[in-house]
């Protein structure tokens, strides 16, 4: 059934609070979700105070401040640091989104940090992505063909090539999959929004020869049909793309081959 | 313990090959409960003005009649899709939701039966 609280051991306590640096003019407050298995107990909240002088615009300038100047024990994913690699998607300010693209500016005078809702936490900000991934593999993300290949590349027109816009730029960083409530209540089915849009990739593509088995592997009460269309997929995606789009072309294809 | 490998678990118990009508259905009773519901609204204003007996000849009329079944068959069946979405969304334990849906099913098409039934009888 739904829980509608936290269960007693993932409750989150208040954490340390961490001492304002010296000579700091303007001071930044953070509040960050921390968990380490190691320890065990409960998930706590710390506070750490950032002088905004010494880093950087975005929300992993402070957490990479953070780590090198304050606790090096926290942990998150980073990599690219400008919205291409989909490592650093959390939860801030109540809205998941890439810290390395969310300037500090547009977040007022505090900022708070929590991990992406609803996955296992391994530690700190970093969760447990096994069963997306494994949803991704699900929908065999790549082109599949039964005539033999040609011997020079596989032509696609342009108009066709322009149906993948809007689909190919899907990082997989899982903000919209963690932002859906239905995902929360049935993502051991439900395939989520993300994993949606690159099935949907697929099925867009001139050049695969599998749509109708890609459709058939999609056909289901769960796997497809636990989008309710809120959207919040599309509100948060922080690279502008609308997976609730991309499902509704699912369906509206679903429904054109039975009719 | 789960040793399952993440591929299989993802994968369960495959695609259950349907959905796509229901999920047509639940649209399709949407939007004719549209000018439906409009029509039932106006249809309780105009009952409830009238003496008892001129109520049941006014049911009783071909049109009044046949629109009511319509608008009743039609809510009915856009309430167990809905209920059921609901169900399957909140009820994960196998036999709970089996028994949540057939309940439902017995309960809302009882209704229904109801509902017809009520109706009929005033037809003359």
């Amino acid at each position: 059934m739904v829980a509608f609280r936290l269960p007693p051991h993932s409750r989150i306590r208040l954490g340390k609070t961490w001492p304002v640096p010296e000579g700091a003019k303007e001071v930044l407050t953070v509040h960050v979700y921390r968990f380490n298995p190691e320890e065990g107990g409960n998930p706590r909240l710390d506070t750490f105070q950032v002088d905004r002088a010494r880093c950087g615009q975005m929300v992993l300038d402070v957490l990479i401040q953070i780590k090198d100047q304050i606790d090096t024990s926290l942990a998150f994913r980073r990599s690219c640091r400008e919205g291409v690699c989909g490592s650093c998607a959390m939860n801030i300010n109540g809205r998941n989104t890439l810290a390395c693209i969310q300037p500090i500016s547009e977040l007022g005078e505090s900022i708070t940090v929590y991990p992406l809702p609803h996955q296992e936490v391994i530690k700190d900000l970093v969760t447990d992505q096994k069963h997306f991934f494994a949803q991704y593999a699900l929908i065999e993300p790549w082109l599949k063909t039964t005539t033999p290949a040609p011997e020079r590349e596989r032509l696609q027109s342009p108009e066709d090539r322009a149906k993948l816009d809007g689909l190919y730029e899907c990082i997989l960083c899982a903000c919209c999959s963690t932002a859906c409530p239905s995902y929360w209540w049935n993502s051991e089915r439900f395939l989520g929004p993300a994993i949606l849009l690159q099935a949907y990739r697929w099925i867009a593509d001139s050049r695969d020869e599998a749509t109708g088995d890609r459709l058939d592997e999609l056909e289901d009460p769960f796997r497809l049909y636990r989008c309710h269309t809120i959207a919040n997929c599309t509100d948060v995606c922080p690279k502008g793309l609308s997976p609730a789009k991309a499902i509704a072309e699912i369906k509206k294809r679903l429904l054109m081959r039975s009719m | 313990m789960d040793l399952r490998t993440p591929l299989a678990r993802a994968k369960g118990l495959g695609a259950a090959r349907q959905g796509c009508e229901k999920w047509w259905a639940q649209r399709v009773t949407a939007v004719a409960l549209l000018p439906l519901t409009v029509w039932f609204v106006w249809f309780l204003a105009q009952l409830v003005q009238l003496p008892h007996a001129d109520m049941l000849a006014w049911l009783g009329k071909p049109v009044n009649a046949v629109l009511l079944l319509a608008y009743l068959g039609t809510a009915f069946y856009h309430a167990v899709l809905g209920l059921t979405v609901i169900v399957e969304d909140y009820v994960h334990l196998f036999w709970l939701k089996a028994l949540s849906l057939l309940a439902l099913r017995l309960f809302v098409g009882m209704l229904a039966a109801v509902a017809v039934f009520a109706v009929v009888r005033i037809v003359p």
